[in-house]
């Protein structure tokens, strides 16, 4: 275990001398003959927001995917290597998958409620893990929303279809659905590259609100939202084969103002990407 | 650029649209003839009494009250059979089964079963269910033969109905940790279920007008009653016209469109239903 204080860019001080919350050693993802990522190793501290940047193609989603299982739905996908959560192997064949991705939410990078009113598109989470009781189920759709700062929008419009919302407010939607399992880690794919500025300014709010609670990591092409949001930030690129590897990994102060690596540094300062 | 290049591309563009025109008109034409024919020749046979008395005279007198019921029956048995099978395999193969040279040779195998000829689903049905199984003659084989050709198309437009549900769905689904099957079941056929009643929809009406198999299987020119379980024999429309029309000498031209026209309304209003539900799913999203 590493006993390492990092100081984190909104000077947080945190004492990482518990697991980090979410861990990968030597992990790589295959698809069929493709191998996808390489040799990914990566400490995710706990209630803090780490970000994964790097050029179109490198592999930030696949990366992403690892974390929820989600790569398990592509057919001939393999992983080797360790991906932990609280210290627990979830490509373990005992693990519950099902079980992994209720603790380990994922955001979209474009929206995607379902087509159902607002109040069934958070609810459906809780009905499917077995919450029958309107009065409970109302309690933690008011409260999810509430909580992915949607609340006061729409809650004169909880039996309207989520389908008519605006782009900004669907994507808060999709935070509240994923709130309504009460996950303890949040997935987020480019969850601001279909909005306009003022909603991605209102989403990257939420995210630093969430980070109280819940382990954020989020894809981004966006450097200056990595930079904005992040505590943490994992550099990725492509190899010669195409397989995506983690070039950098550390404080987001840190990889933005002093990287260690050359080519960091060329993708921070604009010279490729 | 010259006005005559202009006004060559203008001629051809006129001539390419004509051409168009004309071959959507020659498609429409036998389908608007034949409606209209039978409406014009069938449409004073249509009273009270050919709806709702049973024939007498060999068909020539009377009505067709017991083909009307009896085809219902047929339409609601190849239901019966046909919709949950066929939405079950449907579900299977596109959910659920892996993406192998198998699964591809059955989804073939499955669209391939709706060209064949429905005189050797006859020939089926009477060798399997009529005599194998010992249904006999009956309802009940007929409606399970008919099944067997509708399930082809069931199949096939569940499948599309199925696939044309957008991955997004299915992923926000599965990433708050509902499972496989809480995910098809609330997510993939609500979102399919209109293309699966349209499919299931064209499936029956197709069914309900087919001659051939029924012909083998059960159907009776003239029974003294309606059919009182689904090992009794039936009437049905098709057969009906078949045989007043071919075995019947001095027969009414007019009682012949009449039932033509009666079998037209019910394969049509079906073909319309499927149409309105079609549209309906469409204004809900």
């Amino acid at each position: 275990m590493n006993n390492i204080n990092i100081v984190l860019s909104n000077n947080k001080e945190v004492a990482q001398d518990k697991f980090a919350k979410l861990k990968t050693e030597g992990a790589s993802l295959y698809y069929g003959a493709f191998q996808a990522l390489r040799n990914v190793t990566l400490d995710m501290p706990s209630c803090a927001i780490t970000a994964i940047i790097g050029p179109s193609g490198c592999g930030k989603s696949s990366l992403l995917r690892l974390f929820n299982r989600m790569n398990d739905l592509i057919p001939q996908a393999r992983v080797s290597g360790n991906v932990e959560l609280d210290g627990i192997p979830i490509y373990n064949p005992k693990i519950d998958v099902v079980e992994i991705r209720r603790r380990v939410g994922m955001v979209f990078q474009k929206p995607n409620p379902f087509p159902m009113s607002v109040f069934e598109n958070v609810a459906f989470g809780p009905r499917r893990h077995g919450i029958k009781s309107r009065f409970e189920l109302a309690e933690i759709v008011e409260k999810s929303l509430r909580h992915a700062a949607l609340w006061e929008e729409v809650n004169d419009k909880l039996e309207q279809s989520a389908l008519a919302l605006s782009g900004g407010q669907q994507q808060r939607l999709c935070i509240a659905r994923v709130l309504a399992v009460e996950p303890e880690v949040i997935l987020m794919d480019e969850p601001c590259s279909a909005l306009d500025p003022v909603a991605t300014l209102k989403i990257e709010d939420l995210m630093r609100n969430l980070a109280e609670d819940y382990t954020i990591v989020i894809v981004t092409h966006n450097m200056q939202q990595a930079a904005r949001v992040s505590d943490m930030a994992a550099f990725m690129m492509m190899e010669e084969d195409r397989a995506g590897v983690v070039v950098e990994y550390g404080p987001t102060s840190q990889l933005f103002t002093n990287p260690k690596d050359k080519r960091t540094e060329d993708y921070i300062t604009g010279r490729f990407g | 650029m010259g006005t005559e290049a202009r006004l060559s591309r203008e001629v051809s563009q006129r001539t390419a649209f004509a051409f168009l025109a004309l071959a959507t008109v020659i498609t429409l034409t036998p389908v608007l003839f034949i409606i209209i024919y039978t409406i014009i020749n069938g449409a004073s046979a249509l009273n009270w009494e050919f709806l709702t008395h049973f024939p007498s005279q060999a068909g020539k007198a009377g009505g067709i009250f017991p083909a009307i019921v009896g085809t219902f029956y047929l339409m609601l048995g190849t239901l019966i059979f046909a919709l949950p099978i066929g939405v079950l395999a449907a579900i299977y193969l596109t959910e659920y089964a892996k993406d192998n040279w198998l699964t591809r040779l059955i989804n073939t195998a499955i669209m391939n079963l709706a060209g064949v000829p429905s005189i050797v689903f006859g020939l089926f049905g009477l060798g399997v269910f009529v005599l194998t199984f010992h249904f006999g003659l009956s309802l009940l084989a007929a409606s399970l033969t008919l099944a067997s050709q509708a399930l082809a198309m069931v199949v096939t437009t569940s499948r599309e109905a199925i696939l044309a549900v957008p991955k997004e769905y299915r992923e926000g689904s599965l990433a708050i940790g509902a499972t496989k099957w809480q995910t098809v079941g609330h997510i993939v056929l609500p979102q399919a279920l209109p293309g699966i009643i349209t499919g299931v929809v064209l499936a029956i009406s197709r069914a309900a007008g087919e001659t051939a198999p029924i012909l083998i299987v059960g159907a009776a020119f003239f029974l003294p009653g309606l059919p009182q379980s689904p090992f009794d024999q039936f009437m049905a429309l098709p057969y009906h016209l078949y045989t007043v029309s071919a075995h019947v000498p001095g027969m009414p031209r007019s009682t012949m469109w009449g039932i033509a026209l009666v079998l037209l309304a019910v394969v049509l209003s079906f073909d319309v239903l499927a149409a309105v539900i079609r549209i309906k799913a469409r204004q809900r999203k």
